[in-house]
């Protein structure tokens, strides 16, 4: 039992080694208010490539409107946000939606269209896309058999659980085959069951697409299993930074509180 | 409430600048506030519209797909609506036309009220209901859950595959259901006149035909356009711009409907004025 357990320490020491090929996203003194609340205060983060990167914190803090920001959701008031090198405030429409199809999205509740099946939720991304109608179907089956879910292409999404919504959302996510991915609590309201399910599936999809990813979370479960690299938001400020062990012996006893 | 900020401003500015910052405040705060930013918003909106309509790559699939919710799904209520305004109309009509002996003129009447007023008003009203309320409460619920978001972080213009598409489908289906709505109208008249009388059809059509000239279509079916472009426009922007969860859904639904058959109304003024401008 120890040797599986040292053996599973030199493979995230590895994970953390092989995630060591400079950032593909950085950003700069980032803020961003609404009205007179202040709720991103200067915030300084790297993603590297290949990189699970958790953002941890209470709810209200800001870890949501800092994912929006990236893909200029929301626009920041102050800071810069490179991504690949590029500025993204400074991208014009056309050069936006081709970086956003490089970022991945997944949403707290999967916001799969209601309207439409699970097959044409998939499909939805592909539309401007140059494939054939056979190459975006085999894509779907592809993607949908990564999550396993094959069997539910011709399902509405009411007719779907909530960790079944989340994973057709995580596959829709991947349709475009994005570098980045941007989860916004991707456990949020799953049992614990379904929510070890999602996070080994964050794992695979990094190992498997080589994919760098933020994920905004308060399951600490969640956290432990897919992050090479936390940070810890208290008041829209970024208050600690480390690996899960470090911030678990963390000096402050507000960051130790999440581990307790 | 706005008298008691007017005697706020300081009294050693001057006149000039204090009445000209008393305008900005009313402009800009309470109800009047509110109005002109909606305003703003709104034209912005409207902007935003035209950009995206003459911008490739144009939605074909998805403007079918709204012409057959708008149209094709609109036509028993519309029908209905139609059918019972043409029997009502005669039958309400009848007893004073015939007072004065001249009940052959009925197929006239029904024909230019239908055409000019009665088919345009009610068809865009219900349709305003319908349709309006439909746009409205499903663009809000994208919204609150996300939808329009996840569109947009995959790099397709919701504005354009939603609103354009919804705006356009109004503004070409509801012309089409108010003519629609009018020949059934004409129908229900028909059945109307034989309950108490005997007229052939063929009598009847051409009795309504005959009554009907250019000047009675033409801008009967242009403000049937602008309808329909208004229907489409206040519900999509109730809806795309809902932002208050899943109460906001019921708001833009409820707004859809109300401002939307209130701007069906100013049209119809101003339509009517300008006709009878023209027409002299």
């Amino acid at each position: 039992m120890e040797k599986v357990k040292e053996k599973k320490e030199t493979d995230e020491e590895k994970d953390v080694k092989d995630t060591d090929k400079g950032p593909v996203m950085e950003i700069t003194h980032l803020s961003k208010g609404f009205d007179a609340k202040q709720i991103l205060k200067d915030i300084n983060l790297t993603l590297n490539k290949g990189e699970n990167l958790v953002v941890l914190g209470k709810s209200g803090t800001g870890k949501s409107v800092l994912i929006k920001c990236i893909v200029r959701l929301l626009e920041p008031d102050k800071g810069k946000i490179k991504v690949f090198g590029k500025d993204m405030s400074a991208l014009k429409d056309t050069e936006l939606n081709d970086m956003r199809k490089k970022i991945g999205f997944l949403f707290q509740h999967a916001a799969l269209y209601d309207s439409m099946s699970v097959r044409d939720n998939l499909k939805f991304p592909l539309r401007v896309s140059d494939k054939t109608d056979k190459e975006k179907e085999d894509l779907v089956v592809e993607m949908l058999e990564s999550v396993g879910l094959a069997d539910a292409i011709d399902k509405m999404p009411s007719e779907l659980s909530g960790g079944m919504q989340k994973r057709i959302g995580l596959a829709r996510t991947m349709i475009l085959k994005p570098e980045i991915i941007l989860y916004d609590e991707p456990t949020t309201g799953l049992d614990p069951v379904t929510c070890k399910e999602i996070s080994n599936l964050i794992l695979e999809v990094q190992k498997k697409y080589k994919t760098s990813s933020i994920i905004i979370t308060h399951d600490m479960e969640c956290a432990r299993t897919t992050s090479n690299r936390m940070v810890v938001m208290k008041e829209g400020v970024v208050v600690a930074e480390g690996t899960y062990k470090e911030l678990q012996k963390s000096e402050d006893e507000w960051v130790r509180s999440f581990f307790e | 409430m706005s008298k008691s900020k007017t005697q706020s401003v300081p009294a050693k500015k001057s006149n000039q600048i204090s009445v000209y910052e008393n305008l900005v405040e009313r402009v800009t705060t309470g109800d009047t506030g509110e109005f002109f930013m909606e305003v703003a918003q709104l034209s912005k909106f409207t902007i935003n519209f035209f950009k995206n309509l003459f911008r490739p790559s144009f939605e074909f699939r998805e403007l079918m797909r709204q012409c057959y919710v708008a149209g094709y799904k609109s036509l028993s209520l519309v029908a209905i609506t139609g059918f019972i305004m043409g029997v009502v109309l005669t039958i309400q009509t009848r007893p004073t036309l015939a007072r004065f002996g001249a009940e052959s003129l009925i197929p006239g009447m029904i024909a230019v009220s239908i055409v000019r007023e009665i088919g345009p008003v009610i068809t865009a009203l219900i349709c305003a209901g319908k349709i309006g309320s439909g746009i409205g409460a499903e663009l809000a619920s994208m919204k609150v859950t996300e939808q329009i978001d996840a569109m947009e972080v995959s790099g397709i213009n919701p504005f354009k595959y939603l609103v354009v598409t919804r705006i356009l489908s109004t503004t070409l289906m509801i012309p089409v259901l108010v003519i629609f709505a009018d020949f059934i109208a004409f129908m229900g008249g028909f059945l109307g006149i034989n309950i108490l009388g005997d007229v052939g059809i063929r009598f009847y059509f051409t009795q309504i035909f005959n009554s009907l000239d250019y000047n009675d279509l033409m801008p009967a079916v242009i403000k049937t356009f602008f309808f329909g472009y208004f229907v489409g426009l206040v519900a999509c922007y109730k809806g795309y711009t809902s932002n208050k969860g899943t109460e906001g859904v019921g708001q833009a639904a409820n707004s859809a409907v109300v401002i939307g058959s209130l701007c069906i109304f100013v049209i119809d003024a101003i339509a009517v004025q300008l006709t009878s401008l023209l027409g002299k």
